[in-house]
């Protein structure tokens, strides 16, 4: 029988060594995505409603390709983790927290997946 | 043992707080981050039909141009700038600035203001290019 106090059990174990990775990768993205959101929100506007060969051959240029794919990740990324914090403020049951968290990756990576590959598809075969 | 988590005091929570620019600015931030989230999907359409072939694109273009994609479209504009009005100010926290009352409402007072206008200007810019 084990006479140890739940205390004493953890005690000297240490934290998992990655408390702050979660705000630390949250606050890299975000300082990534400022200049890179401003360049897409420019591209945009130079590019909204323009004919598809316009738009291709831009989407294609390896500048903006390259532009394009490092917007997409770290979106995608930072977008993931601020999902996993409301999710995890607010559901309080177990099994659905779970559910979601699991549901919030699924679709950050499919979102990403597609955009990322279409991104690619584009740069490198128009 | 008694259930001793069960009947604990319960930290205030929005109900009981005054309405004040500063939290009405955090909750935004955190609904816009939430909106561009599922927003994420207009721009895997769009870039999705890009690479399909122009038919694609002509649809999805068709939709962003219709008015129902506009009202979208300028709303994603808004959530975004406002979002990343919001993401400057949390840096600014990070560092630890900016936590003077009369400052940090002031600031999320121009944080909704100044999302507006950018925007709006924004929207002009786009109608002139186009």
């Amino acid at each position: 029988m084990d006479m140890r106090t739940p205390l004493g059990k953890v005690r000297g174990l240490g934290s998992a060594k990655s408390g702050t990775e979660h705000f630390w990768k949250v606050r890299t993205t975000s300082i990534a995505l400022v200049p890179l959101l401003l360049f897409y929100v420019g591209f945009l506007i130079a590019y909204a409603g323009k004919p598809y060969a316009d738009v291709v051959s831009a989407l294609s240029n390896p500048f903006i390709a390259t532009i394009n794919a490092l917007t997409i990740i770290a979106s995608i990324v930072h977008m993931k983790l601020g999902m996993e914090e409301i999710i995890q403020d607010y559901i309080h049951t177990e099994a659905t927290k779970f559910a979601l968290l699991i549901l919030n990756s699924f679709f950050s990576l499919l979102a990403g997946g597609l955009c990322l590959f279409a991104a690619l598809k584009i740069a490198f075969a128009g | 043992m008694a259930n001793v988590t069960n009947k604990r005091p319960l930290s205030p929570h929005l109900q009981v707080y005054r309405f004040i620019p500063t939290m009405a600015m955090s909750i935004v931030h955190r609904i816009t981050g939430g909106a561009l989230y599922f927003g994420t999907v207009l721009v895997a359409a769009w870039l999705v039909a890009a690479a399909s072939g122009e038919h694609a694109f002509n649809q999805v273009n068709w939709f962003f141009g219709s008015f129902v994609g506009q009202v979208i479209l300028f709303g994603y504009t808004w959530a975004m700038l406002h979002h990343l009005l919001g993401g400057l100010r949390h840096i600014m926290w990070d560092l630890g600035y900016g936590f003077e009352k009369e400052f940090s409402t002031k600031l999320a007072k121009a944080n909704l203001v100044a999302s507006i206008a950018l925007t709006v200007l924004v929207w002009i810019v786009v109608l002139i290019v186009r």
